[in-house]
């Protein structure tokens, strides 16, 4: 089991508060993900439900058991940092270990897990090297036999991918989605890469400045943001914004339109504008128009859209699907 | 861009390093030296030519036991090192990885202990030895000059301890060590190379402590640094005999830094390229 509950858990360190009191349900096996800019304390609130800082008021429930003031070990978590933090000095299979040996299991069970886990992530042949020896994803792989041995209720994983390559960071996002559909297990996951966020969680947690700005499903933050900081924050490229006439039209303060949500034309439109930077993806092309009623808008347009810099091109907003927000910024 | 040293810039610096080792290094050669030579030769002034007599040694190893001051160097050097270990490394944990609004202040504080000239709490100590039978004890000597070297040890393994990064304690808390495992398993074999070299550091400073070593002393705890002393009394002074029971102290300590030069070096310059 590993279900978590946030009961008006606050965190402060003197007079400087990092997270005002934030109350949140995560449901045994859920893959939740914790996004947010730097600094908006998701990483604090991860090491809170890790027991690696200490709450200021509030409590955390992990399987209906008041955890707040227990230490880290007793709350049945496992933890992957972004560093990895292997024991430099140990193998990979002693490095694996440690956990069940500080649990005091028995050397043949110990030997058991190890192999089994070592199977899982693909590490059989290289039990007995240092973390030195290996590469990131490699390293990345062993904090996660690390936890994964201690068959714990959850997994707390703190930005594990920030540290690889492009490319390596998209096989081990897959990795991770694939271990918890393996596992079946509660994983908490912090990033700041919304791209992370979108593509593994069942549940996006967005924070900003401490406080819980949206929680739901990543198409339910896609489709329906609650305000305009989710709504620019999920989905990539950005959602674009215009104030003023364009808004008021739709009875607005703030409108909000996706790249993709915008109609291109070269004869005819809502918005004239002039083509900026094309951006060739191959698959897509997203355009930089300017335009004299919205600004510059991103729009995501077909590969093999024959437009070039300083065309003139028309714009038109898929009503349908156009966000609106009223002056403190809250979708109406 | 590297910046670029001219070759005769280069030899002028060579050169500098070389009469500044050969300045600190010359007592000790001189000693050496003079060891070697017979008494008259030995007062006749200065001269750099022996005529390589172990006259002197065998005197002072027929006149006064070696054996016994040098054991009670050897107990005492790493007895009271290995104490200071045991205090030092869990303090330095402290300092390192739980840091208080406190903690520069306490290790300043630590370390000014150190200001303070050694003959200013003599009488204290002296007082305090004689009451509780301490005095010409290898026990009591074991502990004041752990005490002694204290602060220095703290302070060196607190820089080891500050280069290894709190992350992997924390994963180790995760894992469930407890605060000793976290400890003996991850922070010790970690810290390794820095705790040898505090080692080594501590024992020659043990080894070579001569102020408290021969205040409370007499003969059955009296080490090495007592054993010199005692050729520059009653019988007026013998330089050749001085300097062979010098050269026998400062070997064993000489031998072991020697060895363990490299390692020394890397232990004291830790953390300061990186």
């Amino acid at each position: 089991m590993g279900r978590i509950q946030l009961r008006d858990v606050n965190k402060s360190f003197g007079a400087t508060t990092i997270i005002p009191k934030i109350n949140l349900d995560i449901e045994d096996g859920e893959f939740v993900v914790f996004v947010g800019p730097s600094g908006c304390g998701k990483s604090t609130l991860l090491r809170l439900i890790a027991g690696l800082e200490d709450t200021t008021s509030g409590k955390i429930v992990i399987d209906g058991r008041d955890v707040t003031g227990e230490a880290p070990a007793k709350r049945q978590l496992a933890m992957v940092f972004q560093s990895y933090a292997l024991y430099p000095h140990m193998t990979v299979a002693k490095n694996i270990a440690f956990p069940l040996k500080m649990a005091g299991e028995d050397k043949a069970t110990i030997e058991k897990k190890v192999a089994n886990a070592a199977r899982i992530l693909n590490l059989t042949n290289y039990l007995d090297r240092r973390p030195g020896q290996l590469s990131g994803g490699q390293r990345q792989r062993v904090a996660i036999g690390r936890a994964i041995v201690r068959n714990p209720a959850a997994f707390l994983f703190d930005e594990p991918l920030s540290n690889l390559d492009a490319a390596l960071r998209g096989t081990m996002r897959l990795e991770i989605s694939e271990l918890h559909q393996q596992l079946g297990k509660t994983m908490i996951y912090v990033t700041h890469d919304q791209v992370e966020a979108m593509t593994m969680a069942d549940k996006i947690v967005v924070l900003n400045a401490g406080n819980v700005e949206q929680v739901g499903s990543p198409m339910e933050l896609y489709r329906a943001p609650s305000n305009l900081f989710v709504a620019q924050f999920i989905g990539s490229p950005k959602m674009n914004t215009a104030e003023g006439a364009p808004a008021a039209r739709h009875g607005a303060k703030t409108i909000g339109f996706r790249p993709e949500h915008v109609r291109i034309s070269t004869t005819e439109g809502e918005y004239k504008g002039a083509v900026g930077v094309a951006e060739h993806l191959g698959s897509d092309t997203f355009l930089h128009v300017h335009t004299d009623e919205l600004g510059a808008v991103n729009v995501r347009a077909d590969g093999d859209i024959p437009v070039k810099h300083g065309d003139t091109v028309w714009l038109t907003l898929d009503a349908a699907k156009l966000h609106r927000f009223d002056p403190a910024g809250r979708a109406m | 861009m590297a910046r670029a040293v001219s070759a005769r810039r280069k030899a002028g610096y060579s050169v500098a390093a070389w009469v500044v080792a050969l300045l600190i290094f010359f007592p000790i050669l001189y000693t050496i030296i003079t060891s070697l030579k017979t008494e008259p030769e030995a007062i006749a002034g200065f001269n750099l030519v022996p005529s390589f007599t172990f006259e002197s040694y065998r005197t002072v190893q027929s006149q006064n036991d070696y054996f016994r001051p040098f054991m009670n160097s050897v107990v005492i050097a790493v007895g009271s090192t290995i104490l200071a270990l045991i205090i030092a490394i869990p303090a330095a944990w402290a300092f390192a990885f739980s840091p208080t609004k406190r903690t520069k202040d306490v290790l300043m504080w630590m370390l000014s202990t150190k200001m303070m000239p050694a003959v200013a709490v003599l009488v204290p100590i002296y007082l305090i030895f004689l009451r509780t039978g301490l005095m010409d004890t290898r026990i009591g000597l074991t502990v004041m000059l752990m005490l002694i070297n204290l602060p220095i040890v703290v302070w060196m393994l607190y820089t080891y301890f500050r280069e290894i990064p709190g992350e992997i304690l924390e994963a180790a808390r995760m894992d469930g060590a407890s605060l000793w495992n976290e400890i003996l398993y991850v922070l010790t074999p970690m810290a390794l190379p820095g705790i040898a070299s505090t080692m080594l550091l501590n024992i020659i400073l043990a080894w070579n402590e001569s102020f408290w070593t021969i205040q409370l002393t007499t003969t059955n705890a009296a080490p090495l640094t007592a054993f010199i002393a005692s050729f520059s009394s009653p019988q007026g002074l013998f330089w050749a005999k001085l300097s062979a029971a010098s050269t026998l102290a400062i070997a064993p300590i000489l031998i072991v830094g020697w060895f363990s030069q490299k390692q020394l070096v890397r232990g004291l310059t830790f953390g300061a390229v990186k």
